[in-house]
């Protein structure tokens, strides 16, 4: 398929016709996004609020459990997801200058940093498989605080850290397919916007874990 | 597009600052600044976020009413926020008046 964009009548083969320009449906597509993105806002804010609600009823309990996560995976991850952040960002810069090597290497990167973040993800949801600390009838705590409490701070931590790591398989679903698409050389520097809008989603994934690293890892040093 | 084309360098440096907030904010939650640490942990990561969506998600580059929506989020979840812990928070008010 031709990337050239024919003046006058003819039009780039990627704008729907309901659109002006490509200008004008690239608008629309980063604006949607960002609508959609406004909804998960909300969708994790429902979270973040029950989490500081009870952190404000339990925090000695919030305090110990929060004490027992690896800090060490927990910070791991938080660099590898603003690795793949950047490789993100530079895959859409690729598509912007229109290099195909570009935006498979980048992507391809992006991909790889999720795995990796996911991977470690498993090895801590085992580990506290091991501990008896999934929430529920063989739920065990033997520090000082209620173990009831503590548990409200685990349901929160495999609810938060669930529906995180829920978005990261979807977005490397979404990487896989932009990734296919940049293989069939799909985007141009006139046309780019799916690489673009999946990655402000990737980006608003990154944040919602910007927030929850220190909500559920730090706050069992001190404070 | 909306078509800015932000610099490697630029992304790079973002990249650096990104990651040095983050070793930054580890380090500090190892000293016990009582209930400040909560406060820096939290001033870290919005600083950290505002970066993300400036730079990567190119809103400093967008239109004002990609501005508008991308902030309409941070409003309804301040509405949802306030209001909650009016209540919650006064809670301990009315006891205390009986």
């Amino acid at each position: 398929m031709s990337e050239t964009v024919h003046p006058e009548h003819a039009h780039h083969p990627a704008l729907q016709h309901h659109f002006d320009s490509l200008e004008q449906q690239a608008e629309a597509s980063t604006l949607g996004m960002w609508v959609f993105l406004a909804t998960e806002i909300m969708f994790f804010g429902g979270l973040f609020l029950a989490y500081a609600i009870y952190r404000m009823w339990y925090p000695v309990a919030f305090h110990e459990g929060s004490h027992h996560l690896d800090i060490t995976l927990g910070a791991f991850n938080t660099a590898a997801l603003i690795c793949s952040s950047l490789t993100m960002a530079m895959a859409v810069h690729a598509a912007q200058v229109g290099s195909r090597k570009g935006q498979i290497g980048f992507l391809i990167g992006t991909i790889i940093l999720g795995g990796v973040f996911l991977g470690v993800k498993a090895i801590e949801y085992a580990e506290k498989f091991r501990d008896h600390l999934i929430p529920g009838h063989h739920f065990q705590w033997h520090g000082e605080a209620n173990p009831r409490n503590v548990e409200i701070f685990y349901t929160l931590y495999f609810t938060m850290t669930g529906l995180h790591a829920l978005h990261m398989i979807v977005g490397m679903g979404i990487m896989l397919v932009i990734l296919w698409m940049a293989y069939r050389n799909r985007f141009s520097p006139q046309y780019y916007s799916p690489v673009e809008v999946s990655g402000l989603y990737w980006h608003f994934v990154d944040i919602i874990w910007i927030f929850l690293f220190p909500l559920l890892y730090l706050i069992g040093r001190h404070g | 597009m909306s078509g800015h084309v932000v610099s490697p360098r630029l992304y790079y440096l973002i990249f650096g600052t990104l990651m040095a907030l983050t070793a930054l904010t580890v380090g500090v939650a190892f000293i016990d600044l009582k209930i400040m640490n909560t406060v820096v942990a939290l001033t870290i990561a919005v600083i950290k976020a505002t970066l993300v969506v400036l730079f990567f998600m190119h809103v400093k580059y967008s239109t004002r009413l990609t501005w508008v929506v991308a902030a309409s989020g941070i409003v309804w979840l301040a509405i949802m926020f306030g209001i909650t812990f009016a209540d919650y928070l006064s809670r301990g008010w009315v006891n205390a008046a009986q």
